[in-house]
């Protein structure tokens, strides 16, 4: 059997052999004792070649129902948003995409110079001063954050509200459980964080405050109040996880005194995909710099005074620190980031604005329609693109119905809810028409009867 | 004066210049403003960059040109694995059935992609001869981290509180320590012997009742196979301790040998490094882990799982970690190492390892000739020179890194791993050809003659790149971590 990918000849495995001094490539692996050595054929599938291999996936592919052939109203922290062409032309260039992490930065300058942009347009975004090159994701970035904060104030208590993505506070409980760290949870009221809830867990021992905004449910938390509550504390830090394309219309968390913004910049270039890979960003404050998780590019000059690019801050990260370091990441979503980037520059500063508010104006026509239908928004505060409302029946049972007329339908809260059974959780992005809107409402009312 | 040949993508375009195509407002506008506190209304645009879509492109083409890949040239980064991207892995992961589907979606209407992560986990499964096997970890460190808290969890459970240490070879990867102490637990080292391996003596001195695990790659960082490995696992097993596997080096192994039947409890591998998940400039990865049955309770949850005909992600799962990541992790990177593994079949991964092994053999057994090796046995994947030799010529291992720049190759691991003193730590990877080899050679042995014929040549390289030696300490010293005008 040929293998496309190993292009050694007979001949040229024999003249190698002889250079290395053994008779086959099985003395080469006589080191291995023969009480672990495996001595069967692995049972794995037999090799396919690759147009049977491309039919069969591309059948595989056809099995799913996809958010191009349906109309999406699921959000829940993934969208469904317009990618600019451009955006899959740059990262399809093998320069970027079979690069490793630009260690070397003689031959590395290209993707160095594109994560500084990245970093910068992040620190635009959100109204901070540092951001790094990007984490796994917008969950576990927010646990990072929360691992900075603890080991900042060197204190053990973290307060989440309820109303920051569910996935996201399972992954924090996760870390926390490694760092014996105590998460409070905070009730919603009305869809927002319970202030006064808030107020009364703030301790001397509170590390860090950690909001939502848009929150999952889609409303804006009041950063202002929960800021002047987080000061209360001195040291307490206040971490805010945000859907950067809200920022595009919404005061940045950084205008309201937040020490970290994360978030996940999923919605500038990057498709769903299933939930991964997406890109998580980390932004801070200038004084913290020496605190970020992860890689940093620095500008600095070459030998000859040339502007040029470097990772810098290295002595943060495990490969110099060990197990002193301030995370142990060492792979990133690099080629992630590269497409938010193109995404972000190609939607450009004017673009950024008017997209946000297409998804806002759509959904504010979703809900119109919806309450028009008898489907009134649960929640009355101002909003982003997502809004919670009741149905008659469970929502899987909808959802199935809706599948039927191609309609993809939201989140059924009730999964991590369980108090908001019979919820939905409805996302309109720009992508949605405003026929595909009435057709939904349409169905729900339909279904409703 | 900031030179403006390669202009920043802020530094490009013209104001009010747009690339944008957004879809159409077709609802009725209504004033958004009235629903807002004036101060939550942005007041002023982020500064983003004002392109047209041709700027767009000839700047990323530009960026790309400064940049060097697996397509680029030969690339023998050790520990790095960085062999071929097969390009229809790309074109796989682009169909839309696969792109465009989104993982709050009911579950009986993405099965194909739920088959897809299935057969993969039983493909890993056998390979490494392990009992299950969770996707999710994002990266090989979140995978050591989540196997290191399943480690943790199974002690818990067992009422084992007091095993708060885990050991790392001090040729170990810095990943190893940084997760052992994410998850909570002291890092304590095992040294290394005069043959390159686990010193088993000093072994069984760290080794106690507050071992939690030993974590390991094997072949090891050296490259070399830990031939006492089940020794190792007695001395830790006797003890309570469990064995971790870091995959980084499974590429060496395949249909040889696995972990799970040496001994090793938790594995994790890395989809982007044997599988062929391209390393994107730094990521996405994907680290899924292993277990044995003992284990598979404690997998980060949903699992996913077969019921009747049909995929189902289980949250049932009492003794589980939690979950480590939002949704399943980097499906995407899954569909790379899905394809990779249905083209290759056992056959062609066994294969893949033979060859992987015959490269680096060979590249190193030539260039012994000119460089120092500490360790003298046949190597497996990739091999550790120490440039001792020519730093007696005041020539150091960094130079010789840059040197190769000027000779179009992307130069080993250098200074690491930290036992070996001025190391270049080399993995040739099986998708090279000899005459990729033998031209890397030549470049080597050259090098080593300018080093003693003209060492400045090397000293002062690179000459030919695009941009010199960078000023690293004055970046670390004034950061300037993003662009202002």
């Amino acid at each position: 059997m040929e293998f496309r990918y190993l292009p050694m000849t007979e001949s040229d495995k024999q003249m190698m052999l002889e250079t290395i001094g053994v008779e086959s490539t099985d003395a080469l692996f006589a080191d291995i004792p023969d009480d672990v050595r495996f001595k069967g054929e692995l049972n794995l599938k037999k090799p396919a070649n690759e147009s049977a291999l491309m039919k069969e996936l591309t059948r595989m592919a056809g099995k799913n129902a996809n958010l191009k052939e349906y109309s999406s109203f699921l959000g829940a922290g993934v969208y469904d948003h317009f990618i600019p062409s451009v955006v899959d032309h740059v990262i399809s260039r093998s320069e970027f995409y079979t690069a490793y992490t630009p260690y070397q930065p003689e031959i590395s300058q290209g993707e160095l110079q594109a994560i500084f942009e990245f970093q910068t347009m992040i620190c635009e975004l959100t109204g901070m001063e540092v951001a790094n090159s990007s984490m796994y994701d917008g969950g576990t970035a927010l646990a990072e954050g929360v691992t900075l904060s603890t080991g900042q104030t060197k204190r053990s208590k973290v307060i989440v509200s309820k109303t920051v993505h569910p996935e996201s506070r399972a992954v924090i409980h996760t870390y926390a459980k490694g760092q014996n760290l105590e998460i409070v949870e905070i009730d919603a009221d009305k869809g927002i964080t319970d202030l006064n809830q808030l107020e009364k867990e703030m301790d001397e021992n509170t590390a860090s405050v950690v909001i939502q905004y848009p929150n999952f449910f889609g409303q804006i938390e009041p950063l202002d109040k929960v800021n002047d509550i987080v000061r209360q504390q001195k040291k307490t830090m206040f971490i805010v996880s945000s859907n950067p394309l809200a920022l595009g219309y919404l005061t940045p968390p950084g205008d309201f005194g937040a020490d970290i913004v994360v978030g996940d910049t999923q919605v500038f270039g990057i498709p769903a995909q299933f939930g991964g890979p997406h890109c998580g960003y980390f932004a801070t404050t200038d004084k913290l710099k020496r605190k970020v998780p992860g890689r940093l590019v620095g500008q600095t000059t070459d030998e000859d005074g040339e502007r040029g690019f470097v990772l810098t801050l290295q002595a943060r990260e495990q490969h110099i620190r060990r197990d002193k370091a301030t995370s142990n990441i060492c792979s990133n979503q690099a080629l992630n980031a590269l497409a938010s980037s193109v995404a972000m520059s190609s939607i450009g500063k004017h673009g950024l604005r008017k997209m946000a508010v297409l998804n806002m104006q759509k959904a504010r026509y979703a809900k119109q329609q919806l309450e028009a239908s008898g489907f009134p928004a649960v929640f009355s505060g101002p909003f982003f693109n997502e809004l919670v409302i009741k149905l008659p029946e469970n929502v899987a049972s909808i959802n199935d119905k809706l599948l039927e007329s191609g309609i993809i339908g939201g989140y059924d809260l009730g999964q991590s809810y369980p108090e908001w059974a019979y919820h939905m959780l409805v996302a309109v992005t720009e992508n949605r028409t405003k026929e595909e809107i009435d057709t939904f409402v349409k169905e729900l009312g339909d279904i409703h009867g | 004066m900031v030179n403006t040949d390669f202009p920043l993508i802020f530094e490009r375009g013209k104001k009010g210049r747009t690339s944008y195509s957004l879809p159409e407002l077709d609802v009725p506008e209504i004033d958004l403003a009235s629903e807002f506190e004036d101060s939550y209304v942005r007041s002023e645009a982020p500064d983003l960059p004002e392109v047209s879509e041709l700027d767009i492109m000839r700047h990323y083409t530009a960026l790309s040109r400064r940049n060097y890949g697996v397509d680029s040239g030969f690339y023998p980064l050790g520990s790095c694995t960085m062999k071929y991207n097969p390009k229809i892995n790309e074109d796989v992961a682009k169909l839309a059935g696969f792109s465009h589907i989104h993982p709050h979606q009911d579950p009986k209407t993405v099965q194909g992609a739920m088959e897809i992560m299935y057969d993969l986990q039983t493909s890993l499964s056998e390979i490494t001869g392990m009992h299950d096997f969770s996707l999710q970890s994002a990266a090989g460190a979140q995978g050591e981290w989540s196997g290191l808290m399943m480690i943790r969890a199974f002690h818990e459970a067992n009422g084992d509180y007091d095993r708060t240490r885990v050991i790392v070879p001090d040729s170990a990867h810095g990943t190893n320590p940084a997760s052992v102490s994410v998850a909570g637990f002291d890092a304590v080292t095992v040294k290394t012997n005069d043959n390159g391996l686990v010193d088993l003596e000093d072994l069984k001195r760290v080794v106690n009742q507050e071992t939690a695990a030993l974590m390991l790659t094997n072949p090891n960082t050296l490259g070399l196979f830990e031939t006492e490995i089940m020794e190792m696992a007695e001395i830790v097993h006797g003890e309570g301790g469990k064995l971790y596997y870091d995959g980084a080096n499974l590429n060496a192994i395949m249909g040889y040998a696995r972990p799970g039947d040496m001994g090793f409890d938790v594995v994790h591998l890395n989809l982007h490094k044997t599988f062929t998940g391209p390393h994107g400039g730094g990521g996405p990865g994907s680290g899924p882990v292993g277990v044995t049955e003992e284990f598979a309770s404690y997998l980060p949850k949903p699992v996913l799982t077969k019921q009747d005909d049909q995929f189902i992600f289980d949250y049932d799962r009492p003794a589980s970690i939690g979950r480590i990541k939002p949704y399943y992790g980097n499906f995407g990177i899954y569909l790379r190492a899905y394809t990779y593994i249905r083209t290759m079949g056992a056959e062609g991964l066994k294969k893949v390892s033979e060859y992987a092994v015959l490269n680096a053999n060979y590249l190193m057994r030539r260039l012994e000739q000119e460089y120092s090796l500490p360790y003298q046995q046949h190597c497996k994947h990739e091999f550790v020179l120490s440039g001792k030799k020519q730093k007696q010529l005041g020539v150091r291992t960094l130079d010789i890194a840059k040197r190769l720049l000027d000779y179009g190759y992307h130069p080993p691991t250098i200074y690491f791993p930290l036992n070996v003193e001025e190391a270049m730590m080399t993995e040739p990877t099986e998708t090279e050809s000899k005459e990729t080899l033998d031209g890397f050679i030549d470049a080597m042995l050259q090098i080593s003659e300018e080093a003693k014929s003209e060492p400045e040549l090397v000293q002062e390289a690179p000459h030919n790149t695009v941009v010199k030696r960078m000023d690293e300490t004055t970046a670390a010293r004034k950061p300037i971590l993003r662009y202002q005008k």
